[in-house]
Formats: C-alpha cells, structure tokens, sequence
C-alpha cells in the first residue's frame, strides 16, 4: 500500500539557521501522527511545506505516490491537505460563513454555505452560528471555525498546529473524539503538539524532531513520555524542586475588581477578588483571551482601575501607575517578550534600566547612571544563565528562551514582594523553562507572594499552591493545587463550552 | 441681508455637482483602506488628474476622453505609491505625503502652457422626459454623465464588497494580511490592484474640477478637496452609502454658505466657510457612534516573513 504522505531529505534553510535538515516523514491514510519537538524545533517549517507556504530548498514529496510541490496553500487544498493554525488565520471583522467561505475554493453561495456549516458543526459536535462576527467568538470557538473550514473539504489530510493549547480539559476531550472519528473515516491528522500525555492518548506514531533533524521515531502508546522528553530535549529533565514554605501576610488583595473591555473585541474584567500571601505561589490557568492581558495591566498599572480594588499590604494602590507600584514592591513581566515586556531595538542595558531604574537607584533627579544599569543587567545575565555575547546586544537578537530569562530575571533580582507573570514559559525550551519555574519557586519561598498567569495547566500544577481560573474575565474560587483533579480544574475553566461529542 | 436670491431648486442642482469630486476620489480612498492601505496622497492624484484630463480634452476636443485620461494619470501617479509601499515596503504615510507633494509640482509643471486655455464643454445627459418633471427634473435630472457615473460607482464599489469574493478577499486582505497570506491569497497584488483603483477615482474626481466646475486650469485648483475626501472616508466608518451622504452634505452645505455670502447674511465669512467642514464632521461622527471600525491591518506594512 503507497503511503499518503511521503517526505524524504526534506530540506530548508534561512539565513543562519536550517529550520529542517534532510527530514523524511510517512504518514499513511487514517493514521494519526504526532510530530514533536521543542519550539525551534522545525516543526511549522515542516507543516508549511506541506501546506505550499513554504517553498522546500532540497528533497521530495508525493502525495498518494505521486509528486507533490504545491505552490501555494490553494494548490494544497486542492491537493486535500487541510491545516487548522497554531496562531488563528482569522478575520475578527468579518463573519464565521465569511471566514468559512475565504478557506475554500470553489465557496457555494452564503445562504448554502450557512446551511453546510450548520450540518457538519451538528454532526461532529462543534456547534457554531454562521452569521456571529469571529472578533466575538472565544478561543476554543474560533478554533471550531479553522477545523470546520477544513472538515468542508473532506481533506485526505489534516495538519493541526498545537490545536489544544487554546482548548479546556473538556473540549480537548472532546475533540480528541472527533479526530479519532476522522481518521476512522480514513482522514489522516498530522498532529504537532509538544504535550507528550495527549500525543500518548491520541496519536498512532509519532515522529520527534531536534533542531531541525529528525531524532527518532515512536508508538507513542508504548513509550513514556519521559523518554519522549529525552528525545525531544536531548537530555533528561530535572524538575523544579517545591519545597512547602512558611505562608505569612496577605500582600496582595483584589476586591470586586471590574474593568470594561479596552476594544470592541476586548474581554471585560469582571468582580476579581482574591488575596494572596507571603510565601504562597497562586496559578491562575484559563484559556487565551478570558482576561489574562487585562489582568496582568490592571495589576502592572498600565490602566488604572476604581479606587479601593487593588490592595497591596493594606495600601490602596489601585489609582497608582506603575512606578509607583514598582516603588512600593508590586513587580509584573507582561506575557509578550518582544514589544511588551522588552523593547526589541534596545540594549539588555537599556531594557535593563527600563524596569530597573525606580528600584535599583539606576536613576537620580532624571539623570542615568548607565554604569550601574550594565553592572545589573551584567547580574542578571549571570545569575539566570542568559547566553548573549554582553549586555550591548539588542533585546531582538536573543533566542525566545534566552530573553524569557532575561525579562524574568530582571523582576526577580529587583526583590519583589509581590511578582505577577503572565505565560513566564510561553515558547520557551524545556530547560530554559524548567530554570525560570525554579526561580519563582525560590522567590516565594525568599518570601514573596508569586502570582502566575498561565495557559499550561501542568505547569501550574508543578508550582502552584492554589489555583484558580479565568473564564470570560471572571476568576473562578481559588482551590488548594494539591489533589484537583483534571476534570475539576475544566470546570473552572468553564467545562465544554457547548461543545459535544461527535454525533456520527 | 436678501434671502429670497437664494433659489432652493438651483441650490440642491448644484448640490450634487458640487460633490461630486470628494464623492469620486472618497470612494476609491474607501477601496484602498479597506484593502488596508492608508493612501494620504489622494490630493496629489487628484491634481495631476485635473491636468492630465485637462490636457488630453483640450487636445482630443472630446470631454469623455479627457476624464479616461485623468484616471490614466491618477493611476499612474498611485503606481508609485505601489512601488514605494509594496515593493520598496517604505512607510505608508511619508510615502503619501511625498506623493501629494510631488503631484503638486509635477501638475504646475505639466500646465504651464494650460493657463488660459478653456476646455471644452461636457453637455447635461439627455434624459428626455424626467428632466421636464418640475422641481425633480432640474433637481435630479438635468447633470452631466460624471454625476451619475459617481453614485454608479458608489453602488457598484457597496455590492461588490458586499455580495462579491472578490470584494470578500479585499475585505479579508485589509482585516489581517497575514492569515490572508496563510490562506493563499496574494496580498501584495491585491492592494496594488485597489491602489490603482484609488488613483483612477481620484484622478477622475481632479478632472471634475478642472472640466467641469471650474472649468480652467489654475495651478493648485483642488485646493484641499483630496484631503477632505481622506476625512470623510474616516468619519463614514468606511462604509459606501455613508461616504455617499457625507460628499452630499459637505457639497451641500459648501454651495448653501456661498449662496448666504451672496445674499449678504450678517455672519463674518469665515464662520460660513469652515461650516462645511464642522457639520460634516458633526454628523459623520454621530452616525460612526456605533460599533464599526478601521479595517483591522490599515497601514500596517505586510512583509511575507516565511
């Protein structure tokens, strides 16, 4: 029997990095395959090759035994390849048959379109209103959107680009049920993700890449995820060690904390209370877009919010900006590395200052003091491991990991009582990020009161003490981390959704 | 002070002639911001409209042609704001600032031989009986082709956006380039292609003035129209039927407060100049109130990055 899909030397290089050397890849109809790897690994490389984005220096592909060169993802939807993306490919102005319809080649009418979507989103359980605006769906609805534009085509072949980071326990489940549905129809799902336990429960094979180089091959069923980890990173992994410490003094203190939506798309925060002590380390888990970004600035100070709402030991800081905040010892690392949490043109010495100069004395009567602001980006980059020629260097041209660390560490090394991160492991290496989670650890248990904002539930179940969760800008009722169970915590997150098991 | 020269039927005649050049560049500027693209060099596509149509109806005798050569001439110039923003990828708002400079000056220099010279005349259209029908027919139906080719274009540009994929993919382009990239369409191609649009209506809205309301060549002759039009575009919430309503009041109110300067109303003459502009505002504004916004990749430069 051919093979669907058969890759062989794929190659692909850019300047300066070869996002894939010499990959070859066999992927047979109905099956589904995992494909593994670290960011940076080359694994979107791979997946926009196949899906015609991507143009591959050296090597074949045939599809069902013939040649396969798409020009362009046209070309690879005729050719029956469909991709749901990691970072939606959607329009928030335009509608769900809209959107629907721009995925598809030959699109039929609106008012027959509309008719389709509802059909297949009944029958696969995914339920959807055609003519609701996309900027208005939730995240695991917008996904719905991608996976039923491509369900449309009846593609042979399914890509899905870490399809559950946007999805609650509940909804992966139930997506996992109609993926195995698919491929039981004979649709094959290439499935990239780097969560070893869903590739374990899901996938068929899997195939891990390292820097762009395939490492090794696996039936994930009967390989345990920790040596699906060593392939993946190359080594093993030591895990951050939690000791219990001592809880002390609520530091900070959020009462009925309300903030209308900053856009027409935005998400409103709404009545957050919550305290969190010395000592104690509270993950906030929650699907992207429920209010993470809001929170983060209502607590950084970016927007102020109603007087008597945000506390920190006693003090009402609600109506401060961030300085003042930073002064009194309330420290944030906004989630976007580049642009938010550090200029990218600028020097570590300069983003260094940027944050640092209220509380390392870099700064007196407006006049800097940049021998001090590079001694302390000097100590930054030495205490957390930052690998950069020096502090010279821009912000842009350290690796995703490298300025994660960076970014974090600056916080840290300005002595907290209260650090809030948002996503602090986001599109980091597994042991750049394993690093970052032990120095929040460590800071709380120096402590100070560590509040983590987070998509990735096992890290927060790694270092939390108490979790909550956001679900459409509300905060759910914090629970002791130890002993939730997985369904407990989908829950909080607001269960399914709507969504349903496949129907067929 | 005499109010009773002011005849209601000639003023809202003149109304619709009066807006038709804002009315013809504001539309095609909607097309180019919904592809998003932030084209700020409406004013100088709309000059070397003027001129360019201008000469080539004074050297052809034939009005119709010279509006054909002013959409040559306004597309022509936009095919170096292509250029700039699309290949060069330079900043979209120097870039059309350049573009209305560099129109000004290389419309004076094309003219130089033009001042003076009349054009020859574009006659109403002949729609036989409806222009009889009183007070309607001078109102509605007594103008040159230009005035109805204008609200044709309004229409057609509000379908086409509306019911068409191909108005659908512009949408889409404008909205977030790069999933439209990701879903395979030709961003660059497509913005070139509305950019060009853009410059063809502009540079047939520039002619308007030079043939038709003027009609003559004076260096400078649109005096802000292109701007305006940049405006109304903005406070119509980037819908066709709205921008429609604004070139009417703004032309509107223009030909009202010169009517009341003639008829000697008591107020000074500035005031009555710049109502044009603050009422427009003032009403576009209000209608913008709701939910509607800039398409969502408006000036953003799109740089195929893999």
């Amino acid at each position: 029997m051919t093979a669907l899909l058969d890759l062989s030397g794929v190659t692909k290089a850019y300047p300066g990095v070869v996002a894939n050397d010499s990959v070859s890849l066999t992927i047979q109809s109905g099956e589904v395959h995992a494909l593994l790897g670290e960011n940076g690994a080359g694994k979107s490389t791979l997946v926009k090759m196949i899906y015609g984005l991507v143009k591959p220096d050296a090597g074949q592909m045939s599809l069902n035994g013939a040649s396969f060169a798409p020009a362009d993802p046209r070309a690879a939807r005729a050719a029956g390849i469909g991709m749901v993306f990691q970072h939606f490919s959607l329009f928030d102005a335009l509608t769900v048959a809209e959107n629907i319809a721009l995925g598809m080649e030959n699109a039929p009418p609106m008012r027959q379109l509309a008719a389709q979507i509802k059909a297949v989103s009944e029958t696969y359980g995914l339920p959807l209103a055609p003519h609701r605006l996309v900027g208005d769906l939730s995240a695991g609805e917008r996904q719905r959107v991608e996976i039923i534009r491509c369900l449309l085509q009846e593609p042979k072949l399914l890509i899905m680009d870490e399809p559950t980071s946007v999805l609650t326990p509940q909804e992966v489940e139930i997506l996992f049920k109609t993926l195995r549905k698919l491929s039981a129809e004979g649709t094959a799902i290439l499935y990239i993700s780097h969560k070893l336990e869903e590739i374990r429960s899901l996938c068929d094979a899997a195939t891990i890449l390292r820097l762009g180089k395939v490492v090794g091959h696996c039936i994930p069923r009967d390989t345990s995820a920790a040596e699906m980890a060593e392939l993946m990173v190359g080594s093993a992994l030591k895990p951050p060690q939690k000791v219990a410490a001592p809880v002390g003094d609520v530091l900070l203190e959020l009462r009925d904390l309300s903030l209308p939506p900053a856009s027409a798309f935005g998400m409103p925060l709404r009545q957050i209370s919550v305290s969190v002590r010395a000592g104690e380390v509270l993950g906030i888990g929650g699907v992207a877009g429920n209010g993470q970004d809001e929170l983060l600035s209502a607590l950084s100070g970016e927007v102020t919010v109603p007087a008597g709402t945000v506390f920190f030991k006693g003090d009402d800081l609600a109506r401060s900006h961030p300085n003042a905040r930073r002064a009194a010892g309330l420290l944030t690392a906004p989630e976007e590395r580049l642009g938010h949490a550090a200029a990218p043109d600028m020097s570590l010495t300069e983003n260094a200052m940027l944050t640092g100069a209220t509380r390392q004395g870099l700064e007196r009567n407006g006049i800097l003091n940049w021998k001090a602001a590079r001694s302390f980006a000097n100590q930054i980059i030495a205490d957390f491991d930052v690998r950069t020629p020096g502090p010279g260097n821009a912000a842009r041209s350290l690796s995703g990991g490298n300025l994660q660390k960076f970014v974090i560490g600056r916080e840290i090394l300005q002595r907290p009582e209260v650090l809030v991160v948002n996503q602090p492991t986001w599109g980091v290496d597994a042991s750049a990020a394993a690093a970052i989670r032990q120095a929040l650890l460590d800071l709380a248990e120096g402590g100070a009161a560590v509040v983590v904002i987070s998509q990735d539930l096992d890290e927060l179940m790694e270092i939390s003490d108490n979790f909550a969760a956001l679900n459409e800008g509300r905060l759910s009722a914090v629970r002791p981390a130890a002993g939730l169970t997985v369904a407990e915590i989908g829950q909080m997150m607001g269960g399914a959704h709507g969504m349903e098991v496949a129907h067929v | 002070m005499d109010l009773s020269v002011i005849n209601p039927i000639l003023l809202l005649a003149a109304l619709m002639s009066a807006a038709t050049p804002i009315l013809l560049a504001a539309t095609g500027e909607l097309v180019v911001e919904r592809a998003g693209v932030l084209n700020l060099g409406v004013e100088g596509m709309m000059i070397v409209g003027a001129i360019a149509g201008f000469i080539v109806a004074v050297n052809t005798g034939s009005p119709a042609m010279g509006f054909i050569g002013a959409a040559a001439g306004g597309a022509i110039l936009s095919l170096l704001f292509v250029f700039l923003t699309q290949v060069a990828l330079a900043n979209q708002v120097a870039s059309g600032l350049g573009l209305t400079l560099f129109g000004l000056g290389l419309s004076a220099l094309m003219g130089q031989s033009y001042v003076g010279v009349k054009p020859p005349r574009m006659g109403d259209l002949d729609l036989g009986p409806l222009s009889d029908i009183p007070v309607l027919g001078p109102i509605l139906f007594s103008h040159d082709a230009m005035v109805y080719i204008g609200l044709l274009m309004v229409a057609c540009v509000w379908a086409t956006l509306k019911y068409t994929r191909a108005g659908l993919v512009l949408r889409a382009v404008g909205e977030n380039h790069d999933a439209a990239h990701a879903l395979g369409y030709k961003v660059k191609r497509i913005r070139a292609l509305a950019i060009l649009f853009g410059g063809a209506c502009a540079g047939m809205g520039g002619a308007y003035i030079s043939l038709i309301r003027v009609p003559q060549w004076t260096e400078g002759m649109t005096a802000g129209v292109g701007w305006i039009a940049l405006a109304l575009v903005v406070f119509a919430s980037w819908k066709p039927w709205r921008v429609l309503l604004g070139a009417y009041l703004f032309g509107g109110i223009t030909q009202l407060q010169l009517n009341l300067q003639g008829a000697g109303v008591a107020i000074p003459v500035e005031y009555l100049a710049m109502s044009p502009y603050i009422v427009t505002i003032i009403v576009l504004v209000t209608l913008s109130a709701d939910k509607s916004r800039a398409p969502g990749s408006l000036g953003r430069i799109f740089h195929a990055s893999h």
